[in-house]
């Protein structure tokens, strides 16, 4: 379904500023599966995501998705073949447009948009149906302003216009990091659905050790731009958050005694 | 009473340059400020056709697609070659000036022999009336040219308004909406913003051109500095418009950048009639937008700090 074959990416290349965010990472998804992506900040999880989805193109690797390989593909064309939830509740609609007419473009995504009217009968009633399955009695409320709602409610829908037209992969990063606690454990619950349901393939980034450990069917672990640890089936089923949080933990003494060790070298040989 | 009806019948013309800068700087969130040339461009365009013999709308509708042009040209530099947005239009401007020159072959071309789409309303209009050339409206005595000429401007402003209403309900007008309003998310969803954008200015010109074609017309000549000041102009004018709608519902800000026109063009004669200098009236303009622009900012401020007092 998705392979990514040794990509790298370099921000910045060749400046005081430069960063290795992607180094050399190989990860092949199978169809359906569900995996989930935990790191440290700055590890290039949302660096994956972003690689994957073609906000920038990678220096190095390989990319196929579905049978197409979308290394140099452009970010609207990959579209056809991805659904996006981004972490920015803002980011994922249209504020000025209406709930309707939102998911209206959704309803096209990756297809021709010409001078068809965008709104046919059809369409609403089936739109009115989706969102009452929501819970959240934005049925009744379809022309209003999607920049009137919480954030909760345009993740809710952001999920929804993402999953559609149904993707042949489905990001999500970290969708629920900027919402409360209420709102987050409902579009949860409903990306469970979605996923589920729709068998969608999937890459999730979270920073919830909760949902890292209950979610998905496979765990990776990002550092420094590389993946650090891959968990499949019983053993992902066996992790509890206070592994990953073991594992982080590891991490993060590794990382010290690198600095040290460093340190002593320096001032051994300089 | 005819200078009324010919302070509305420019109000109306020059809505449609108010309809052009709205979907540039509301829609798109560009400040194209190819319009300047765009204004001139279309009347160029339309005069120096009609002269050789072309249907007056015929002309016009040649004045449009140059215009679309020249937008689609600042919309490449913008897209494709990454020039700041103001730059791209400015540079299109500039070049602009030259070739309005080439097109007319001098730097005022007149059309008072010539049939235009306003003469050809004026002999409609006195042949519904049967001949007559004064009505009584209310008590007014009224030129029935000068109200044929106000009545066809009105019809065909009412007309391109709803064609870019229903356009901009379209899957297409969607589309180039939310582009403006979140181009991370139209990504997202496949469509590519690029095209977008250049459509989308290559449609705001198109209006501005036709507007100045239209201008053209209904004063007798083109002239090359006709554009001079027109981009503010049409940001004044969606300004009074959003003020007088006060909504940002898709319908109402289109009719309000009509009434914006009109109703900046009506303060403009008001003023012109006490005394103010036609040479301040750009002055004038600029002066009313920076005002525009800055109170709703202050106001918002003040609100803030009374708040938090």
């Amino acid at each position: 379904m998705l392979e990514i074959q040794n990509i790298s990416k370099t921000f910045h290349p060749g400046t005081p500023n430069e960063v290795r965010s992607l180094r050399g990472v190989n990860l092949k998804l199978g169809d359906g599966s569900w995996v989930i992506i935990i790191g440290t900040n700055g590890s290039g999880k949302s660096t994956l995501l972003n690689a994957v989805a073609g906000t920038f193109l990678v220096d190095e690797g390989k990319l196929q998705l579905a049978g197409h390989d979308v290394t140099r593909w452009p970010e609207h064309a990959r579209a056809k073949l991805i659904g996006r939830v981004f972490q920015n509740p803002f980011s994922g609609t249209s504020p000025s447009l209406s709930i309707q007419e939102n998911l209206s473009l959704a309803a096209r995504r990756g297809r021709a948009r010409g001078l068809g009217w965008g709104l046919k009968e059809s369409l609403v009633d089936k739109m009115r149906d989706e969102v009452s399955r929501l819970n959240m009695g934005l049925e009744d409320r379809l022309e209003n302003a999607i920049g009137s709602l919480s954030g909760g409610q345009r993740q809710a829908l952001t999920l929804l216009m993402a999953t559609w037209l149904r993707p042949e992969l489905l990001l999500l990063d970290e969708h629920t990091a900027a919402l409360d606690p209420k709102s987050a454990d409902l579009v949860i619950g409903l990306t469970e659905q979605v996923v589920t349901r729709e068998k969608l393939t999937t890459l999730m980034v979270t920073h919830s050790m909760h949902h890292a450990a209950t979610l998905g069917d496979r765990l990776i672990m990002m550092h420094r731009g590389q993946i650090i640890h891959d968990f499949h089936g019983a053993e992902k089923r066996r992790l509890r958050p206070d592994d990953l949080l073991a594992r982080f933990e590891e991490v993060r003494r590794a990382e010290q005694l690198d600095e040290s060790a460093a340190e002593m070298l320096a001032q051994q040989y300089i | 009473m005819s200078l009324l009806i010919g302070t509305f019948t420019i109000g109306c013309i020059l809505s449609l340059l108010a309809l052009g800068v709205f979907i540039s700087f509301r829609i798109f969130a560009f400040p194209d400020i190819t319009a300047d040339g765009s204004v001139t461009l279309g009347a160029a365009v339309a005069a120096t056709l009609m002269v050789h013999g072309t249907s007056p709308p015929l002309a016009s509708l040649a004045a449009f697609a140059a215009g679309m042009l020249a937008g689609a040209c600042t919309g490449t530099l913008y897209t494709r070659f990454k020039i700041n947005s103001l730059l791209s239009g400015i540079l299109v401007m500039t070049a602009l000036y030259s070739i309005n020159l080439h097109i007319m072959g001098k730097s005022n071309v007149p059309l008072l022999s010539v049939s235009t789409l306003v003469t050809q309303s004026e002999q409609l209009g006195t042949k519904l009336m049967r001949g007559a050339t004064g009505l009584n409206l209310a008590g007014w005595e009224v030129s029935v040219r000068d109200a044929s000429v106000l009545v066809a401007v009105t019809l065909a402003v009412t007309l391109t308004g709803t064609l870019l209403y229903l356009f901009l309900r379209t899957n297409l007008g969607m589309a180039m909406r939310a582009t403006g309003d979140n181009v991370q998310m139209i990504r997202s969803l496949g469509v590519n913003d690029a095209n977008m954008i250049i459509f989308g200015v290559a449609i705001s010109n198109g209006f501005v051109a036709l507007s100045g074609s239209l201008l053209a017309q209904y004063q007798g000549f083109a002239d090359v500095g006709m554009g001079i000041g027109m981009v503010v102009w049409g940001l004044a004018s969606v300004i009074i418009g959003e003020a007088l709608v006060g909504t940002n519902q898709l319908g109402l800000t289109i009719i309000g950048a009509v009434m914006g026109s009109v109703l900046f063009r009506l303060l403009v004669a008001v003023a012109l009639r006490w005394g103010l200098s036609p040479n301040d009236l750009k002055l004038i303009t600029a002066g009313f937008v920076f005002c525009a622009l800055i109170v709703p900012q202050f106001l918002r401020k003040k609100r803030l700090r009374s708040a938090h007092a």
